[in-house]
């Protein structure tokens, strides 16, 4: 029996815009307490703006109702499941909010003097010890604002790093199942990239590898496990090859959930390595960020760190009674600034708080239950009924993530992987990472992390089997899934032909017809 | 969409470009096998009139939702005329990639390129493998 | 076994056996030896979480925050009134736990407001398209130059001194991977862009050229010809400006502006010590294809209901790799929302007389203070003076309660005995006669 769609109701979406009446209003201004000089007295004629901006005129409960009815409209992760490769969707602990939001905190403007922001330097600079020792290195910056910041950090840290050494290098060297944000940082920070090819076994290609990597090699930027969820064995091997190039080995840290307290980057090898502090560290993902991306680098990338940086003055310096905390801006060889004052604070704050809870005990814990849950979840998936039409990438032990290839179910049963995740918004779950690494055939990449319980992880075993054992009766099912979320499938081919970036105002938009 | 077919009296390159030689011009467009790897297409980004393309280099970029590829010349010249309703209506690289899905018309620079270039049975074989 | 993760000792004896491994450790095996952690972590154990909260309660309590004293800090972040219904919007697990919306069918509330906030971004700056946001101000401003570069391929870019210092180092630092050399322009003795000066330095080879409005100073830039001397040669315009600001200011778009950009934390975000905030990026139509970061753009679905989906994507580096337009991949949806409902909060008209208020009360407290003005042109919610005895100043300030703004010497050597002094309309007149009283009693050599 095919499904019938449910959506939401009312059917009709309504932009904030479309719900303006004029003469309505939430703010209320207050009241003027200096004189009333005419706005012409203050601004030349031709620096005033003469028509007004089209913001909407509305009420605050309309407001309210507005977001609200919008939010009832997302899936999120205190809902339900949340099994994206690469992403690490894992519990934010409630307690991170509650710290952020004290006044301490949110109320402090960036450039109040150290002196008066000894609590907010202490927390960064006390986050830095705790990185630190999670990566094994022992110079940590918090600046750039996300893992693709950190990566940019990190190749200007490369650059300089060799210029200061009189050395010229052009290119970075990335494995070809590389987050397409490596690549691109690549470029941005005028290197050229070079691909490097994936072993059978799933690793990086060694005889490739010691072919490209020369004496125009300024970096290899890598993650371990990589994107197929699998450890490197050979990293020793890679870091050897990366140095004797003289070249810096740069980690991708977007996985290191599946390692820490078990092995760290800076013992691999790792010159650089970037923190996803909203993978890793629960800094919530808020839909699309905000997030923050700190790294860690070894003696000899030191001094080019940016600036500024949170450093411990002993007592006794600068007159101080007690170790003080300052920001640093006297760094002579520092590639200088990424983003404006200190970095993602608020950020900082609930990474802080999570790592003081969890404990250097817990976060081993954390690894090791991450991988323990990623195994079990694989092993179910490789049961008869799901592995023969989504089999496992690389059969081996994973890590904290695996990949499957639908390419079974597309030949066998006429469904593809986007339609298996498509099905699997009708089971409440959210899908995991699809069609990417790049190298496997319809991917399917699921990282469960370690906050599901073992039941969590049946339930999604469950579901799979179902769309498969579905879709071998009635293919159709699937391939025209969605059936109760508040839309279907929707035309991106229109979306990206003919875009509608924003609301055109004073009327409502048609409907295109096809 | 269109139902695949590879025109007798094209030349084809392997990158899955077809080329229309009549004497010192040609016109090129993309394979029925280019737009079905790319899905539909949402936006074609021609070169300038005027400009150079070389045998074999990229020369244009097409787009679909979630995939961008190169486009490359099967011969060397200067571009004299390009589609302008691609613009509008990138799609008829998928319905008629043949006819009104050509993209550019080209004087050719050296017309014994074509030599080089595939007939219709050996690109279909190329494809079978 | 922690409060976040469930696994008891049974449940580890299931799974376990289902993967056919021994113990945990056995699932570590590929790691080889050598690497394996020999110690344990160097960091202190978990903690209850009522200890995590006194602990994180007694840092917060060492830092002197904006409820703590009357401030007239700003310098490019803002004690501006942030109302209460964002943080009951945004504390909604449906907008803070989700990830970023690439299955757009359950993700339609998050892909409605980046809509919604790109809209509001178009209408303020003028320009008519906009993305869905950027890390913060700074680092927008560096990527409207990597925009530039894409577009035009030259080697220079012109940058005013009258832009934020903190936006023309990170411009600088890109800088260095692009190979392109950064100019600076001095601001004139009335503390605006020296237009002479532009002129003469933009060229053949220049990329882009920035500007900001209002000025680091706070001074309201005459756009009109500095506009027309930076595009003489075919440079971009980038011009990062204060959002909250062009309620009353006439905008980019009219300027002829190619790429506005900002910084917007002033829209409805916590000062939290310097981020997160987001930054905003809006450009003509014809870069659409070049910009950065996400973008929501509309459509329908199967049954033709309306809906929204990310657009562009074959901009972006999950799609086009080393080709992309920037590398940015989480930015600051969150900061965004917040930015949008602020924006609906405040209205077409509030936001109109809450730039009136600021204007007013700027002009109230520059003649109050009695001070040199640095920059005596127009401005709206800052500007600078110039304080013989600055430290005096600054110290009793300080003993009153007041934060009296931020001192310029470590940026501008050429203002190393000046204050930069911000009115928001959480200044009232009483607090600004304060900081006028404190400046009086310096000058007169009194107590007050």
């Amino acid at each position: 029996m095919r499904p019938q769609a449910t959506g939401h109701g009312p059917q009709d979406v309504v932009t904030i815009f479309e719900k303006s009446r004029e003469g309505r209003r939430a703010f209320v201004c207050p009241e003027l307490d200096v004189p009333e000089t005419p706005v012409a007295e203050l601004l030349p004629e031709g620096l005033l703006r003469e028509s007004p901006a089209e913001l909407p005129e509305i009420s605050e409960p309309e407001i309210v109702r507005h977001y609200n009815v919008l939010s009832k409209k997302n899936f999120d992760l205190d809902t339900g499941f949340y099994p994206l490769g690469s992403c690490t969707m894992k519990h934010n602990p409630k307690l991170n909010e509650r710290v952020a939001a004290l006044p301490g905190f949110s109320r402090l403007h960036p450039l109040q003097e150290p002196r008066w922001a000894q609590g907010a330097l202490e927390l960064m600079w006390r986050l830095q010890q705790q990185l630190s020792e999670v990566a094994g290195l022992p110079h940590v910056s918090l600046q750039p604002s996300a893992g693709s910041h950190g990566e940019l950090a990190g190749l200007l840290l490369t650059r300089a790093y060799h210029e200061d050494r009189g050395e010229s290098r052009h290119k970075v060297l990335t494995p070809d199942t590389a987050h397409g944000t490596n690549p691109a940082t690549v470029t941005m920070a005028g290197f050229e990239v070079v691909k490097v090819g994936t072993a059978p076994d799933g690793g990086v290609d060694l005889d490739d590898l010691r072919e490209k990597a020369d004496g125009d090699t300024a970096c290899l930027m890598l993650t371990n496990p990589n994107t197929l969820g699998l450890f490197d064995r050979n990293i020793e091997e890679i870091a050897q090859i990366v140095h004797d190039a003289g070249a810096t080995l740069y980690y991708d840290g977007a996985n290191l959930n599946a390692v820490m307290g078990v092995s760290r980057p800076g013992d691999m090898g790792f010159d650089i390595v970037h923190f996803n502090l909203h993978k890793t560290f629960t800094q919530p993902h808020g839909g699309g960020g905000p997030g923050a991306g700190p790294i860690a680098v070894s003696e000899r990338i030191e001094p080019f760190l940016p600036r500024p940086q949170v450093v411990r003055r002993d007592q006794g310096s600068n007159g101080h009674s007690e170790p003080f905390f300052d920001l640093d801006f006297e760094r002579p060889k520092s590639i200088g600034r990424l983003r404006g004052y200190q970095g993602n604070f608020g950020v900082f704050v609930r990474s802080y708080a999570y790592i003081c809870s969890v404990g250097g005990d817990g976060l081993k814990d954390v690894s090791e239950t991450a991988v323990l849950n990623a195994n079990y979840l694989r092993a179910r998936l490789a049961e008869d009924g799901i592995a023969e039409y989504l089999p496992i990438a690389f059969d081996r032990l994973c890590m904290h993530e695996f990949v499957l290839s639908g390419r079974g179910a597309r030949d066998q049963l006429g469904i593809k992987t986007l339609d298996i995740a498509k099905r699997l918004l009708d089971h409440k779950v959210h899908p995991p990472t699809v069609y990417f690494p790049l190298l496997v055939d319809e991917a399917l990449m699921i990282e469960p992390t370690e906050t599901e319980t073992k039941e969590r992880l049946d339930g999604f075993a469950d579901a799979i089997r179902e769309i498969l054992e579905e879709a071998k009766e009635d293919p159709e099912i699937a391939r025209n899934a969605p059936y109760t979320t508040p839309v279907r499938r929707l035309d991106e081919a229109l979306a990206a032909k003919r875009p509608v970036v924003r609301q055109a105002t004073g009327h409502r938009p048609q409907a295109t017809d096809r | 969409m269109a139902d695949e077919s590879y025109p007798e009296g094209l030349l084809y390159h392997p990158e899955h470009d077809w080329a229309k030689v009549d004497g010192e011009t040609a016109t090129f467009g993309v394979t029925w096998y280019a737009q079905d790897q790319l899905g539909e297409v949402v936006f074609f980004d021609p070169p300038d009139v005027g400009s150079q393309v070389s045998a074999g280099a990229a020369y244009a970029e097409v787009e679909s939702v979630k995939a961008v590829s190169d486009v490359f010349a099967p011969m060397s010249g200067e571009v004299t005329e390009v589609n302008e309703a691609l613009k509008d209506t990138p799609e008829k690289i998928n319905d008629d990639p043949y006819g009104e899905g050509w993209m550019v018309r080209v004087r050719l620079s050296d017309p014994s390129e074509a030599d080089s270039l595939m007939d219709v049975n050996a690109y279909k074989e190329s494809l079978g493998s | 076994m922690s409060r976040y993760t469930s696994a008891t000792d049974a449940d580890r004896r299931e799974m376990l056996d289902a993967i056919g491994v021994g113990s945990v450790e056995e699932l570590f095996r590929d790691i080889p030896e050598a690497v394996r952690q020999r110690e344990p972590i160097a960091l202190p154990d978990g903690m209850a979480e009522q200890d995590v909260y006194d602990h994180l309660r007694r840092l917060a309590a060492r830092n002197r925050h904006a409820d703590d004293e009357v401030t007239f800090a700003g310098g490019g972040m803002y004690d501006h009134y942030v109302p209460a219904l964002i943080d009951s919007i945004l504390q909604r697990s449906e907008f803070l736990t989700p990830y970023t919306p690439y299955q757009p069918e359950i993700s339609q509330g998050g892909l409605q407001s980046m809509f919604e906030f790109q809209t509001a971004i178009a209408e303020l700056t003028g320009l008519p398209v906009a993305n869905a946001s950027m890390y913060e101000g700074p680092s927008s401003v560096a990527s409207a130059g990597y925009l530039a570069k894409l577009e035009n391929g030259r080697h220079r870019v012109v940058v005013s001194r009258g832009v934020h210092p903190n936006s023309r180092e990170t411009l600088s630092t890109y800088a260095v991977g692009w190979g392109t050399e950064v100019v600076e322009v001095p601001l004139d003795d009335r503390g605006a862009t020296d237009l002479r000066a532009l002129a003469d330095a933009v060229d053949d080879d220049t990329s882009a050229v920035f500007l900001q409005q209002p000025n680091f100073l706070g001074t309201v830039e005459d756009l009109g010809p500095l506009a027309e001397a930076a595009k003489r040669t075919g440079a971009l315009l980038v011009c990062s400006v204060d959002p909250l600001t062009l309620g009353i200011l006439k905008p980019p778009g009219e300027f002829g502006v190619d790429v506005a950009v900002g910084e917007g934390q002033s829209l409805g975000n916590r000062l939290d010590f310097g981020g997160p905030s987001f930054g905003f990026f809006a450009a003509q139509e014809r870069y659409i294809r070049r910009m950065p970061g996400r973008i929501a753009g509309e459509t329908v679905d199967v049954d033709g209901k309306r809906g929204f989906v990310l657009t562009l994507q074959t901009r972006e580096q999950h799609i086009r790799r080393e080709k992309a337009t920037s590398n940015i991949c989480t930015a600051q949806a969150l900061n965004a929302l917040a930015g949008v409902i602020y924006l609906s909060w405040l209205g077409k008209r509030g936001i109109v007389e809450l730039g009136e208020l600021m204007l007013r009360r700027t002009a109230y407290a520059r003649e109050a203070l009695g001070a040199e003005l640095v920059n005596p042109g127009p401005v709206v919610r800052e500007f600078a003076i110039r304080l013989p005895d600055l430290d005096a100043v600054c110290e009793r300030a300080r003993a009153e309660g007041i934060n009296p703004g931020h001192r310029l010497k470590y940026y501008y050597p050429e203002y190393a005995d000046c204050l930069l002094v911000a009115i928001t309309e959480r200044r009232t007149r009483r607090d600004i006669d304060r900081l006028a009283a404190v400046v009086q009693s310096v000058r007169e050599g009194v107590s007050v």
